[in-house]
């Protein structure tokens, strides 16, 4: 009883700024602007699907960029002894207390034709390279964005299996490779779902960074619904229609995660 | 005034102070001209003292919603704070806010929830506003200085009767340009230069439909204000072939872009860059001889405000001359008030980019009209196709790739839970 007095504040959050913002979502996506059921912005959404095969696309090169550079990392960091660790960490963090804009507007300086990049390679006589405005600075800027979030869970997760687990592991005739693979890997791996999730979701939605690194020639998802509302014609039905969408495929992508999940954890219990 | 994110971003203090200045070199000249510009202190006079006292001591405030960078804010030496003087003046707080586009202002508006006593659009907005009755009726007894308007600027075609708005600020989109790598005659420039393949990935484009469909419109010689869709059509294919030299789609941007030497030509707005091209001094600017755009934008207090009279007295504060001056001179857009005008120096007046002939004015130039919804979503919707058009080499492999990676995941998936199940049974 009492738990759930303490958690009702956080009940009427859920409704008032998650559930309700939600309907409203679906219902501006399924009326026209005078509050007429419609099918019609739901299917207009179909003449979209290159930019949403291109979202997704990018978002999952940038999560398995993130997970191929966090795992590793969360891996050595539970080896070192704890006073690095937390130095290391705090450098894992360091970037997320600048602002997300500025540490995005930071690499336009750095990928541009006269870039700080370019300037470099320019002394070994390399380049210029065209970095900025591709989809490739794109990618990076997810990963560079988004990393911590794939850290830090599957770090926080790793530096909680049992030291005991490993050396019995390392006891009955594993070496270091095989202990990797049958008992951290599987351990770990919540964490790495979690860290997926968090990348993902907003590396499909994110539009600032396409803007900003990739000149506005790399529309994705993001740019499309905030072209419905702050383009030339104000749209918000279409909007809502492409953001429903996206929430749909992503709940998909989501539930094809969770299928690992689950299956592991129960073999786990 | 479409510094705004720019602003932003760089107000957030000692990191950007520290990015800026490490890696796009901060100039020294731009310290001597402010040095320079001490040496003058702006004062304000007022006429009518009696009017601006109805407020005070009431506690009343006013939510001003303009564009960013577009006030005279005192940051400069020896300038005024124009908000400040009105509250010190009237006793009327300024609540002062900012916003980057005109489509950022409707959407605002639109969507309630916001209380705005003044807001400042662009003349095809307004007509917008004024269509959907977004904005009210304006008592011009309590604005007396709507006389300095110049004549030119009274009962425009966006608000043909002069009822709802009075004009801030007006200007001209032209073309900037690096004079040390472009070696085409300033007299020769055109819009078709941002078509030229000899500069292919050094040159901008503006981020938006309306103002990238005008430049390929004057290059093509149709109306800004069309909205035949073979016309629109045809600008669409112009634009996609202009992709191809085009290194980046960005509003705020060009400023930064331009003053680095990462772009050397991009279209832009005259005021700021005037201010560009005081911190760097290889930049030349151009309003192309074949006609551009000529845009006003205007002070209206919108349906909701509940301080219109207050609001009014901001109008009329706006309009004296001294303020007038003051905002002029700081943001570098050219002035419709007629007092002001008089008291720039030559030198600005003259200068061939705030301040053009009255022919030019007159023949050359148009100001958008408010399209219909049907124009405006096909715009949009060309804009778009415009923008996610893909190299054709890279159409080819993205969608089978994503396709046979969805299908591996699946049978990744089934693979494993076939295992699980053969597992279990033992």
């Amino acid at each position: 009883m009492k738990t759930k007095l303490i958690a009702s504040p956080y009940l009427v959050w859920m409704v008032v700024f998650i559930l309700v913002p939600l309907i409203l979502v679906a219902y501006f996506a399924f009326t026209d602007g005078n509050g007429n059921f419609t099918l019609d912005y739901v299917s207009d959404v179909a003449q979209y699907s290159p930019i949403f095969v291109r979202s997704i696309w990018l978002a999952l090169i940038a999560t398995v960029i993130c997970l191929l550079i966090a795992y590793p990392l969360s891996y050595i960091l539970t080896g070192i002894n704890k006073k690095s660790q937390s130095t290391m960490l705090m450098i894992v963090m360091l970037p997320m207390w600048m602002n997300f804009l500025l540490r995005t507007y930071a690499w336009m300086t750095l990928l541009g034709n006269n870039g700080l990049i370019n300037s470099l390679l320019g002394f070994l006589n390399l380049g210029p390279f065209k970095m900025l405005n591709t989809e490739g600075a794109v990618v990076l800027g997810m990963v560079y964005n988004y990393l911590p979030f794939m850290i830090l869970p599957i770090y926080s997760v790793m530096v909680k299996i049992d030291k005991n687990v490993l050396e019995a592991a390392s006891d009955l005739g594993c070496n270091a490779r095989k202990t990797l693979f049958k008992v951290v890997l599987p351990l770990s791996l919540p964490g790495v779902m979690s860290g997926i999730t968090m990348v993902f979701v907003p590396a499909i939605s994110t539009f600032i960074i396409s803007r900003m690194l990739g000149g506005g020639g790399n529309l994705l998802i993001g740019d499309l619904i905030e072209m419905q509302f702050l383009g030339n014609s104000y749209n918000m039905n279409l909007g809502a229609a492409i953001s429903l969408v996206l929430m749909v495929i992503v709940l998909l992508l989501m539930t094809i995660m969770n299928q690992f999940n689950t299956d592991d954890d129960v073999v786990l219990m | 005034m479409k510094l705004d994110i720019l602003k932003r971003i760089l107000t957030a203090g000692f990191a950007a102070s520290l990015f800026t200045c490490s890696f796009v070199s901060c100039s020294e000249e731009t310290q001597d001209s402010e040095e320079e510009e001490e040496a003058e202190v702006q004062t304000l006079t007022v006429e009518d003292e009696a009017y601006y006292s109805r407020f005070k001591g009431k506690d009343i405030s006013i939510n001003v919603y303009n564009w960013g960078e577009y006030i005279s804010d005192g940051s400069e030496d020896g300038t005024l704070n124009v908000n400040d003087e009105f509250t010190e003046l009237t006793g009327i707080k300024v609540n002062y806010t900012n916003y980057a586009t005109n489509e950022e202002l409707y959407a605002k508006l639109k969507g309630g929830g916001a209380s705005y006593d003044i807001i400042i659009p662009s003349d095809y907005m307004i007509s917008r506003m004024i269509d959907e009755d977004m904005i009210q009726k304006l008592d011009y007894s309590n604005i007396p200085n709507f006389s300095y308007t110049s004549d030119s600027f009274v009962a425009p075609e966006y608000d043909p009767q002069n009822e709802y708005s009075v004009p801030y600020m007006w200007g001209t989109v032209g073309i900037i340009y690096d004079t040390t790598v472009v070696d085409i005659a300033k007299e020769d420039i055109d819009w078709d230069i941002l078509w030229n393949e000899d500069y292919a990935d050094r040159i901008l484009m503006f981020d938006n439909p309306r103002d990238a469909f005008a430049i390929a419109q004057l290059k093509l010689g149709y109306s800004l204000n069309t909205e035949d869709p073979k016309e629109l059509k045809a600008c669409a294919e112009e634009l996609k072939e202009q992709k191809k030299v085009v290194q980046a789609y960005v509003m705020d941007e060009i400023f930064d872009k331009m003053g680095a030497g990462e772009a050397i030509i991009a279209p832009y707005y005259a005021g700021d860059a005037i201010t560009l091209m005081d911190d760097n001094e290889d930049l030349g600017f151009v309003i192309p001889k074949s006609g551009t755009n000529l845009f006003i934008d205007a002070m209206c207090i919108p349906k909701s405000s509940k301080q219109k009279e207050a609001a009014e007295m901001y109008i009329n504060f706006m309009c004296e001359p001294d303020i007038a001056y003051a905002n002029t001179s700081y943001i570098g857009y050219s002035t419709p008030n007629d007092a002001a005008l008089d008291m720039l120096d030559d030198e600005v007046k003259n200068d061939g980019i705030s301040y053009l002939s009255d022919e030019y004015l007159d023949n050359n130039t148009t100001v958008y009209k408010n399209l219909s919804a049907d124009a405006n979503q096909n715009m949009q919707d060309l804009w778009t196709e415009l923008k996610s058009a893909q190299d054709e080499t890279k159409n080819k492999w993205i969608v089978p790739v994503f396709m046979l990676s969805c299908v591996l995941l699946s049978i990744i998936i089934l693979i494993r839970r076939y295992i699980k199940k053969k597992k279990d049974i033992f």
